[in-house]
């Protein structure tokens, strides 16, 4: 394998279920947040202050250690016009950016497609987590997409290493190119073939791997440990995805223990990472990005919100400038979007336009889908 | 070798179903083709799943908000209807007639709407795309609810005829032009629901069809050359009686039950594979006023359908390899714990049931297959397979203990070919079986470690023949 260590690489932690950003980047200083939050506000003397006006939940402490470093942007007001409050709809917006028709290809499958456009390397893409998200889809593009890293393969079920490995070499003579039935058997062997040579690379990653750093067992630790296993094994991978479980930031009720609980995973779970590729060497290329499909409802609802519209996003690496990016949206009343919720103010494809062109060095437009304002970030 | 009768069993049970247990397969082939066929022909003679004990076992299952629950009992009873036909046909227009969730966001309306298909997807073409353009969540899926008498939404109006009827074009033809799409646009205005706006965020539930005459655009136009003051009602007569109606349903129930042919965007200037049972499939479309079995009666009955040209010529879709397999398997065929993760598969395989990606559907064919969705296929089934526990391998071991006493590699391959499809598979991958298989030598059974040997070996055959690529298609 070519060694790639100095491309850029992007790591996209997907916050599923739409994040609180009110208490995840409170208003502090917003004598409305706590009109507006009777059950759910968080008290002053435990918000970790980031000036005079905003802070952290207290469950981010390790992510403020990456905010006096400089190296933490945190994107405030973000979204996309008419934004949609149902969690399929607007995940696949972020995925596809197409807020006006349903996309079926995703910004990274084209990323990918950019990057390796004869797909030499299986292992372009990989998503940690079991089904592709769209973002990641585009025909033609291969994406590994890997539920255990310990285990990933084929024929997993087969007990015994020397059986299993047995299984595997009579699946690759099976596979091999022969005088097959057709077209599509032709296909379907090539595709298990490259499946089979990504999953032989991939299982390697485990092993090559050593670090002082211990994850968390949760999904989110795990999955992140695994993107940094990947990235440490030098198999040119460029585009690493994991999303935590399914819906998991969708706190409609008892929000303040699930919404804490949350925080101090991920929170935990950033440093680990970082550490973990300082710890090698291996931080300075990549960029890790992390988002939700929309925020919450400003009002809550007793025990927890309900969907919203404007969100918070974080880039976190050595090439990221830290600070706040966009505006806070107003709580005013008067200012709201239409049903109690915050305004955008920052187009999620202008973050989006950035990470392309000033990260990964490619055109924006195209993957994207037009001419959006950079947020310079990096 | 196989016995041609089961084979060809095994075939109508695959595609008119989601294939059967080979105890199954064997009792139907004892009762011919001609009586299966029948039986699936007319669902209604079939016992009907009891839903009683599905929803006591499931209470969450009952009018469920959660696309979850809906999916969950879809995959049941895909597995577990008599009425296989029947439950076929409600995938097969759910592939066709897409509404999703990722926009619809509510469970029960997908459930409600596969529900439709199941009740009315065998039955009169003109009563299903009514049914279909007063569905509430269809309305909602495709902005007819947005579609005004002073500002027309097309987008049903066009997928109606696009994706829905006609097709875009056949015979190198277009079917229809821009100014029919705006008539037909224009018929619909008014076709909506009440209320007007799912009440979002406390559910999208209860809103239904209705007719809002007030915002109905009742003025002259020209729809496919014939001009009057049409609604939506006089649409779907015209629709239903163009040739490239019957076109469009003979193509699409070719792809879907003989063999995987071009797709629909393409059928304007690629001709059917097999123009002569496309022409006497329109003909019974015709002959029996829009009647849908009909044209199935056609289909299955035809020599195409039978012929060993078409077996295994049609790649398996994420949900015939999920309730195919537990079929052959016998998995989850009682109500118990556990359908759940099943029910998540097809989504690792490409295709998140009740929620296809756009309008247009899944792409089939050989485009389910990726280098992900190869692997989340492969290990499915071969766990499955390879699973000595489960009653239906258990019962393919017992079966081909019965061959002999003692079974030589070649023996033993060809049994397991035999016992799992029976499926043919290509000399090169079976001389890489049976060259598996020698490495260990001949299978006995007489003392009890020859029986978990042969066990063993059996469930270890069974799962790398799930892992050929001849096992991806049906």
């Amino acid at each position: 394998m070519v060694s790639t260590q100095k491309d850029p690489v992007l790591a996209i932690l997907s916050l599923s279920g739409g994040n609180d950003g009110l208490n995840t980047i409170i208003p502090r200083s917003n004598g409305l947040y706590r009109d507006f939050r009777p059950s759910l506000s968080i008290s002053e003397d435990q918000i970790i202050p980031i000036n005079d006006d905003l802070g952290f939940h207290p469950a981010m402490g390790p992510l403020k250690k990456f905010w006096d470093e400089g190296k933490l942007a945190i994107f405030l007001g973000m979204g996309y016009p008419n934004s949609s409050y149902s969690h399929f709809r607007s995940m696949d917006i972020w995925h596809t950016c197409e807020p006006d028709t349903q996309g079926s290809e995703g910004w990274l499958g084209r990323v990918i497609k950019d990057l390796d456009p004869h797909s030499e390397n299986v292992l372009t893409g990989v998503n940690f987590g079991r089904g592709l998200p769209r973002a990641l889809a585009k025909d033609g593009v291969p994406v590994a997409s890997v539920g255990d890293l310990e285990t990933y393969g084929l024929l997993t079920g087969i007990e015994g290493d020397s059986q299993r490995s047995e299984a595997l070499d009579v699946f690759g003579r099976m596979y091999s190119p022969a005088i097959g039935r057709g077209a599509v058997m032709d296909y379907i062997r090539n595709t298990g073939t490259d499946a089979l040579k990504g999953a032989d690379i991939l299982a390697t990653a485990p092993q090559k791997y050593s670090s002082s750093v211990e994850y968390s067992n949760s999904a989110v630790g795990q999955y992140m440990k695994n993107i940094a296993q990947t990235h440490l094994a030098g198999f040119g991978t460029r585009v690493l995805y994991t999303t935590s479980p399914y819906n998991s930031f969708d706190t409609h009720a008892n929000q303040a223990a699930l919404h804490s609980g949350l925080w101090t995973d991920v929170s935990n779970t950033v440093e680990n990472f970082m550490t973990d590729l300082r710890e090698h060497q291996a931080s300075d290329n990549v960029l890790l990005f992390m988002f939700t499909e929309f925020g919450r409802r400003i009002t809550d609802n007793g025990s927890g919100t309900d969907h919203g519209s404007a969100g918070i996003a974080f880039a976190v690496g050595e090439g990221v400038k830290g600070g706040i990016y966009g505006e806070y949206p107003s709580l005013d009343v008067n200012e709201q979007e239409e049903g109690g919720n915050l305004k955008y103010n920052q187009d999620f494809r202008s973050v989006y336009t950035s990470i392309l062109e000033d990260w990964m060095g490619l055109d924006a437009k195209p993957i994207v889908g037009g001419s959006f304002e950079k947020t310079k970030f990096l | 070798m196989a016995d041609e009768n089961i084979a060809l069993m095994a075939h109508l049970l695959r595609r008119s179903g989601f294939g059967a247990s080979r105890d199954e397969i064997e009792a139907k082939a004892a009762q011919g083709y001609q009586q299966t066929l029948d039986d699936l022909l007319n669902p209604e003679s079939q016992p009907i799943i009891e839903e009683d004990l599905v929803y006591r076992y499931n209470p969450s299952y009952w009018q469920s908000a959660a696309i979850e629950n809906n999916v969950q009992a879809w995959l049941y009873t895909m597995i577990n209807t008599p009425r296989q036909l029947q439950e076929k046909m409600s995938l097969f227009w759910h592939m066709i007639f897409c509404a999703g969730h990722s926009k619809i966001d509510s469970g029960y309306e997908m459930g409600r709407m596969v529900a439709m298909f199941r009740e009315h997807g065998m039955g009169n073409f003109r009563d299903l795309i009514y049914r279909l353009s007063t569905s509430p969540g269809m309305m909602y899926y495709l902005d007819n609810t947005e579609s005004h008498q002073v500002a027309v939404n097309e987008n049903y109006g066009r997928e109606l005829l696009e994706l829905f009827s006609l097709g875009a074009g056949k015979d190198e033809e277009f079917n229809y032009s821009e100014d029919d799409v705006k008539a037909c646009a224009r018929a619909f205005t008014g076709w909506n629901n009440a209320p007007a706006y799912p009440p979002f965020p406390y559910g999208r539930s209860p809103w239904e069809f209705r007719f809002d005459p007030a915002d109905h655009d009742d003025g002259e136009k020209t729809f496919l050359g014939e001009t009057g003051p049409w609604n939506g009602d006089d649409i779907l007569d015209i629709i239903c009686k163009q040739p490239a109606t019957a076109r469009f349903l003979a193509r699409h129930l070719y792809n879907y039950f003989v063999a995987d042919d071009a797709q629909i965007p393409a059928w304007r200037l690629t001709p059917p594979q097999n123009l002569n049972l496309i022409q006497e499939m329109e003909k019974a479309y015709f002959d029996s006023g829009y009647d849908i079995t009909e044209m199935l009666r056609v289909l299955f009955n035809s020599d195409t359908f039978k012929s060993e040209e078409v077996r295994y010529a049609k790649v398996k879709s994420p949900a015939e390899v999920v309730a195919g397999t537990l079929r052959l398997v016998e998995e989850h065929r009682e109500i118990k714990l556990g359908l759940f993760q099943h029910s998540q598969e097809p989504k690792y395989m490409g295709m998140d049931l009740m929620n296809p990606p756009t309008v247009e559907g899944w792409h089939t064919g050989r485009e389910w297959i990726d280098s992900g969705t190869l692997v989340e296929r492969i290990n499915y089934a071969s766990d499955l397979l390879g699973n000595t526990e489960l009653p239906g391998v258990k019962g393919l071991i017992n079966r081909l203990m019965s061959r002999g006493d003692s079974l030589s590699p070649e023996t033993f391959v060809d049994g397991c070919l035999d016992l799992i499809g029976p499926i043919t598979v290509d000399d090169g991958t079976r001389s890489e079986l049976v060259a598996h298989a020698q490495k260990a030598g001949d299978l006995r059974h007489g003392s009890s470690s020859e029986q978990s040997d042969f066990t063993r070996r059996t469930g270890e055959m069974f799962q790398m023949i799930a892992s050929t690529a001849e096992f991806q298609f049906e």
